[in-house]
């Protein structure tokens, strides 16, 4: 007979009284934690006939899994694109207060910049493990150089690049070292990207669709080559078109490989998208496409006999990824503030050229994009909360460990109202964020 | 022999919970002194279990000096399986309440040694002092816990093979495939169960109605192996209106006329009195 906690002697811990997100249902059972994964209560008191150390009270609310942004510039007065000799500082910085929107990792992103700020900047940034001094960073999202320019958006053009020495020799040239890279956003319509989209699929970096004037079949080109993300859909890209729907296509597209998904991001601040676009990307994968297995809830099964509820079904994996696409004004209070060389007004959830109407980015949180997605697309609370943290972590290759709350994975937790509305973040078990002290 | 009859399951279930509820408070457990109870898996109990889990919740009742023995267990099926009987105890059961894991008590089908993991498990309710409850359930063959149509009334915990209709009614657990059901399990035996200072059956549904009738109506009969706690000194069946259709009117209406004197058994109990 095995000896109380025969496995490990760190403490466990019980979350109780919460509804946890997990088999894409909210369920209320409690969480349990120890040495910062999710544990299996029944493995733990059959096998190791242990018990909890500590209990935390979770007060019915929601539990889901950390939300992980995988396009944000920067926030709070910071801009990751700056060159500077400490960029970790800002980085670090915004880590930290994103712990109260619930983000718990997240992919910093560098928009168009010259080859010196990547050789500077890129060397700086390790991918490492969130916890009390901020969420985690999962590695570099650059958005840019190799898009193009005529939906270069607020990217320099001067900067903006191509592969004219045939592909991955640019990229090199460009950014340095791929070491912390995992996602590049790039316009597949360039001469030379598919051996590009190919090499860096290969390496295990995320390749993203955006910036682009792309038409569909270029597209499925490049999914067919590796490409699995779409840049902040809608945005920077051409629009729907019925003869040619370019990138959006790809969305209903019978030409992606069996098996693979493509995801496609979204800025859900109600600014950057209208809520009917957002319906229309919700809805081309609808929920019910999840269903990659019929199987009957437990209860039912002892009531229907014999009747096999087993048929094929066309399974699309749903692919809507929540991004904030956060620049330097996320999280300053409204007024006036000056950034760099520009001063900028923001009004509500619109940071504005001072003085003008013109939007300089979006300041939407993570929290913020879940509770306006939800109201906008009328999808489910487990909907919303799916795609700011499953979603993207099947995106990133990383759903073994973030975004489920499955046995096994990192305890990375945020807790939420029913309204979504963040009331703790906890990294691998331990709280590291809190509404109310 | 006391027979309680409820007007449907979820009666019969509320009643059951509340008598063990009681058993449990009026024994007073404490560390020196565990009560402890036999329990079944199947549909029967659950409704009981979901009424205990509420007095669980509520601050009625704790299980943290209560010692649990469970009647049986496939042989061979993985632990984690999830139509194993450990299964099933943690998710219907033991995960809501306060019970700690060394206090409860089911037989490892996956033993290296069957017949030792039995011996062992008769060991463990003696050296816990024997069952001072053991609730249980029925087949519609009037079988408890796997002692089958002919088992001995004196068997005690021991390999079985299940019976055909047993294998082919479990079918439907098991995705319908006979191949995948397990065709032995180890059970207490009649005898363990019988060495209860109590013993309470729950029988619900009109497909047990028979059942319930060679229980408690005909003689004691090892082709219904529920018949011998007859001789039981202390056997309450509980059961529902629709687990009475076989029985004789007489019989009905003799344990009905007592159950306003049954039912003081499940009144909720005085607080404690605070010590000075």
């Amino acid at each position: 007979m095995p000896s109380n906690k025969s496995v490990s002697d760190a403490p466990i811990t019980q979350f109780v009284n919460c509804r946890i997100l997990r088999e894409h249902k909210l369920q209320r059972e409690d969480l349990w934690v120890r040495e910062g994964k999710i544990l299996d209560p029944e493995k733990l008191f059959f096998d190791e006939q242990g018990y909890a150390d500590t209990r935390v009270d979770c007060e019915g609310s929601i539990m889901a899994p950390g939300f992980i942004d995988t396009q944000i510039n920067g926030g709070y007065g910071m801009d990751f694109s700056q060159p500077s000799d400490d960029v970790n500082a800002g980085i670090s910085f915004v880590a930290k207060k994103i712990l109260e929107h619930g983000v718990t990792s997240f992919c910093p992103t560098l928009v168009t910049s010259p080859p010196a700020v990547y050789h500077k900047v890129l060397p700086q940034i390790k991918a490492h493990s969130g916890g009390q001094h901020g969420a985690g960073v999962l590695g570099v999202h650059l958005e840019g150089p190799f898009i193009s320019s005529e939906k270069k958006g607020a990217h320099p053009e001067k900067y903006l690049r191509t592969f004219q020495s045939g592909g991955m020799a640019d990229l090199t040239e460009t950014y340095g070292s791929l070491d912390n890279v995992t996602v590049v956003t790039l316009a597949p319509e360039l001469a030379g990207s598919q051996s590009v989209v190919r090499e860096l699929s290969a390496r295990g970096v995320t390749v993203s669709l955006g910036h682009s004037v792309a038409n569909l079949s270029q597209a499925e080109d490049a999914v067919q080559h590796g490409a699995s993300f779409i840049t902040h859909l809608f945005n920077a890209m051409l629009p729907f078109h019925h003869r040619d729907p370019g990138i959006v296509g790809l969305l209903t597209s019978d030409r992606i490989p069996p098996g693979r998904t493509v995801f496609y991001g979204m800025i859900a601040d109600g600014i950057h998208t209208n809520p009917a676009a957002l319906r229309i990307a919700h809805r081309a994968h609808p929920s019910g496409g999840r269903v990659l297995r019929s199987v009957l809830p437990s209860g039912s099964r002892r009531r229907v006999k014999g009747v096999s509820l087993l048929s094929a079904r066309l399974v699309v994996s749903p692919g809507l990824v929540l991004v904030t696409d956060a620049i330097t004004a996320m999280g300053l209070p409204p007024g006036r503030h000056t950034l760099g060389q520009q001063v900028i007004e923001i009004q509500g959830l619109h940071a504005y050229v001072a003085g003008t109407k013109t939007l300089c980015g979006s300041i939407a949180t993570m929290d913020m994009c879940v509770r306006h997605f939800k109201q906008a697309s009328g999808c489910s609370m487990e909907e919303a909360l799916e795609a700011a943290a499953l979603h993207p972590a099947q995106l990133l290759g990383i759903s073994h460990t973030k975004g489920k709350l499955d046995y096994g994975a990192d305890a990375d937790l945020v807790l939420l109202d029913d309204a979504l509305n963040v009331k703790s973040t906890f990294i691998s078990g331990e709280k590291v964020w809190s509404r109310t002290p | 022999m006391k027979l309680i009859i409820l007007n449907d399951y979820d009666q019969a279930s509320e009643w059951a919970a509340k008598y063990i509820r009681n058993k449990i408070l009026l024994f007073k457990p404490n560390p020196d002194k565990y009560f402890t109870l036999g329990l079944p898996t199947g549909s029967t109990p659950l409704g009981c279990y979901k009424k205990l889990i509420e007095y669980h919740k509520n601050g009625e009742i704790s299980f943290q000096y209560v010692k649990t023995f469970n009647m049986d267990e496939y042989v061979g099926l993985p632990r984690d399986h999830p139509e194993s009987y450990h299964s099933f105890m943690w998710n219907n059961f033991f995960k809501h309440i306060d019970i700690r894991a060394e206090n409860t008590h089911i037989l490892d089908g996956n033993a290296a040694d069957l017949q030792v993991e039995c011996a062992a498990f008769e060991e463990k309710i003696s050296a816990a002092g024997g069952i001072e409850l053991f609730v249980g359930g029925i087949g519609p063959d009037g079988h408890i816990a796997f002692n089958e149509p002919g088992s001995s009334l004196v068997s005690r915990t021991r390999v079985k093979t299940l019976a055909q209709d047993t294998i082919i009614a479990n079918a439907r657990f098991f995705d319908g495939d006979l191949s995948k059901v397990p065709t032995m399990a180890l059970t207490v035996g009649v005898g363990t169960v019988m060495d209860a200072k109590e013993v309470m059956i729950l029988i619900t549904g009109a497909h047990k109605a028979f059942a319930l009738y060679k229980a408690i109506e005909d003689g004691v009969n090892h082709m219904w192996t529920v018949s011998a706690f007859q001789q039981h000194p202390q056997t309450v069946f509980v059961c529902d209106e629709d687990a009475t259709l076989e029985l004789r009117v007489k019989t009905v209406k003799y344990f009905k006329g007592m159950m306003h004197v049954h039912n003081k058994l499940v009144e909720t109990l005085p607080p404690e009195p605070k010590p000075n």
